[in-house]
């Protein structure tokens, strides 16, 4: 059964790479761009460049109009409706920093955060590092077999000590998504803090952040189809005020004098310095885009390819998946080959996957793994993507066995 | 200054093969013969970090000659590792600052083996190897 991709064509990279013999299979840590993308950037440049939010002059408005466009697109994206306000940072990771800095003033020693064991590191260590600062304690939810969180455990760890509840939506690893409804229920029902680790899972599917409810959501723009450089951080209405400005300069300020300065509301206040202007410009370009496709003919095609993936490695003998992966991506070891050495050999063959831990090593650790090879889907990749990497893949595993 | 008598062996070796498959053979052949290194020597602290996977280098000067032993888990690492003490063992202390490894590895045509992006160890491994050779 063919998967052809009627999408690939509006992403000029792949037939690049694909002139380089380079089959591109690491959509997780990022992607390519779509052209509608590229024009948006070369007509900031080509038209005049300007700062936002500080000019008089009409370029600056150009820029600030187009800038707060994006905002609106984001806003849109996410369904946040007048729920909450868009904030942009420089990446997921830098969202879930200011988070860990700007609500530090919440958390009194002995106040539980609490985590996940599939965490990436992005929404681990600004944690561990703020129950570090105030001494507090990282409270772990455990995984079931399926690589799921494990909502038994989950009711029994998130308690009346629970203050900030920080969990991936789907994880980089295991490819499920996770039952954040639930969980989100419990950290509620406690009174705490809630923030949704949307890096994966933004870009499978269309997500609701009303319906969520969620206090916080983040992602980055560059795992989008949008540039890198840019994250996104959605803030409820009833959660902002309780967050304290983190990075300082700019146009984030209201009034200053030598001593003493007053900072402006979210989301600029949280904005500090020159944003990324093109970057931000570039993304509303990138959701332009997305909105106009076929969301259901985009999600049967991504359930199609990740079907074919899953059969195609099954079928293979001695391999052994992380988790029961449902979506974007698997995790896979093969018995008694070192994933650094299948690596090598599908890098030799112009495969372009993943391997290592990740950047989840407690995750790969308790699999008692020292890494693993991932596979990652986009909307761009077809089934001959994936037989090329099958291709290769027996070709690996027949010189290393 | 001439070459040892492995690191002949192994250009002859590379030089003759052409395509990614003979290269990749003959990186687990090399990694086959490195000798053995003694369990004790894998300990935390002989651990090249920066390796997808565990390597283990040391190295001890004997009258005035390097001579390196090192293991990893995986094959074509230890490959790429074999082929590294077949050019330095036996080097004096002034020799072994000035040998050129990445030109070495680019004769053998693996010069991408230590792209800046490779994250296979092996400028891990010459990384720490320089540390060692500094310190004596």
């Amino acid at each position: 059964m063919l998967v052809p991709s009627p999408w690939r064509a509006d992403f000029p990279a792949i037939a690049a790479l694909q002139r380089q013999d380079q089959t591109y299979l690491d959509n997780a840590a990022t992607t390519q761009k779509p052209q509608a993308l590229l024009d948006a950037l070369a007509h900031y440049y080509a038209n005049g460049a300007a700062n936002v939010h500080r000019a008089q002059h009409l370029p600056g408005a150009h820029a600030t109009q187009a800038f707060e466009n994006s905002r609106r697109k984001v806003a849109q994206w996410l369904n946040a409706g007048d729920s909450g306000q868009i904030i942009f940072t420089h990446g997921a990771t830098s969202a879930l920093n200011l988070l860990a800095y700007g609500l530090e003033h919440q958390f009194n020693p002995g106040d539980e955060i609490v985590i996940s064991a599939l965490e990436h590191h992005a929404n681990l260590l600004p944690w561990q590092q703020l129950a570090h600062r105030r001494g507090l304690n990282l409270v772990v939810l455990p995984l079931d077999d399926d690589g799921l969180i494990d909502l038994d455990a989950a009711a029994r760890l998130i308690g009346p000590r629970t203050r900030l509840l920080a969990v991936s939506q789907l994880s980089n690893v295991l490819g499920a998504w996770q039952p954040l409804p639930q969980l989100l229920a419990l950290a509620k029902a406690h009174h705490a803090l809630t923030v949704v680790d949307g890096a994966q899972g933004v870009v499978h599917g269309r997500h609701d952040v009303q319906a969520l409810g969620c206090d916080f959501y983040v992602f980055s723009s560059h795992k989008l189809y949008g540039p890198d450089g840019v994250g996104v951080l959605y803030g409820r209405n009833e959660a902002l005020p309780g967050l304290r400005h983190w990075q300082f300069g700019g146009e984030m300020v209201q009034q200053a004098d030598y001593q003493h300065a007053s900072f402006r509301p979210a989301p600029l206040g949280f904005e500090a310095g020159t944003p990324p202007i093109a970057s931000v410009i570039g993304l509303g370009a990138t959701l332009d885009y997305l909105s106009g496709l076929d969301q259901d003919a985009v999600n049967a095609h991504e359930a199609a390819l990740h079907d074919y993936l899953l059969h195609g490695l099954l079928a293979r003998k001695g391999l052994r998946l992380l988790g029961k992966p449902q979506l974007a991506l698997v995790s896979f070891v093969v018995d008694g080959v070192h994933n650094a050495d299948l690596a090598h050999l599908l890098t030799e063959q112009g495969i372009a996957v993943r391997a290592g831990h990740h950047c989840a090593m407690p995750l790969l650790k308790s699999f008692g793994l020292p890494g693993a090879i991932r596979v990652s889907l986009a909307l761009y990749n077809d089934s001959e993507d994936l037989e090329r990497f099958f291709e290769a893949l027996d070709q690996a595993l027949e010189l290393l066995r | 200054m001439s070459l040892p008598a492995e690191a002949l062996a192994a250009l002859d070796s590379f030089q003759g093969a052409p395509g990614w498959e003979q290269r990749a053979r003959l990186l687990m052949q090399w990694g086959e013969r490195l000798a053995p290194l003694a369990e004790a020597d894998k300990v935390e602290a002989n651990r090249v970090h920066g390796c997808e996977s565990q390597v283990w280098l040391v190295g001890t000067l004997q009258d005035g000659h390097w001579q390196f032993a090192a293991s990893s888990d995986a094959r074509l690492i230890r490959g790429l590792v074999a082929l590294l003490l077949a050019r330095v063992n036996g080097l004096s202390a002034e020799e072994l600052q000035r040998v050129d490894l990445p030109d070495w590895f680019n004769q053998l045509g693996l010069s991408r083996q230590l792209s800046p992006s490779r994250s296979n160890g092996l400028n891990a491994v010459l990384q720490r190897m320089r540390e060692l050779a500094g310190t004596r």
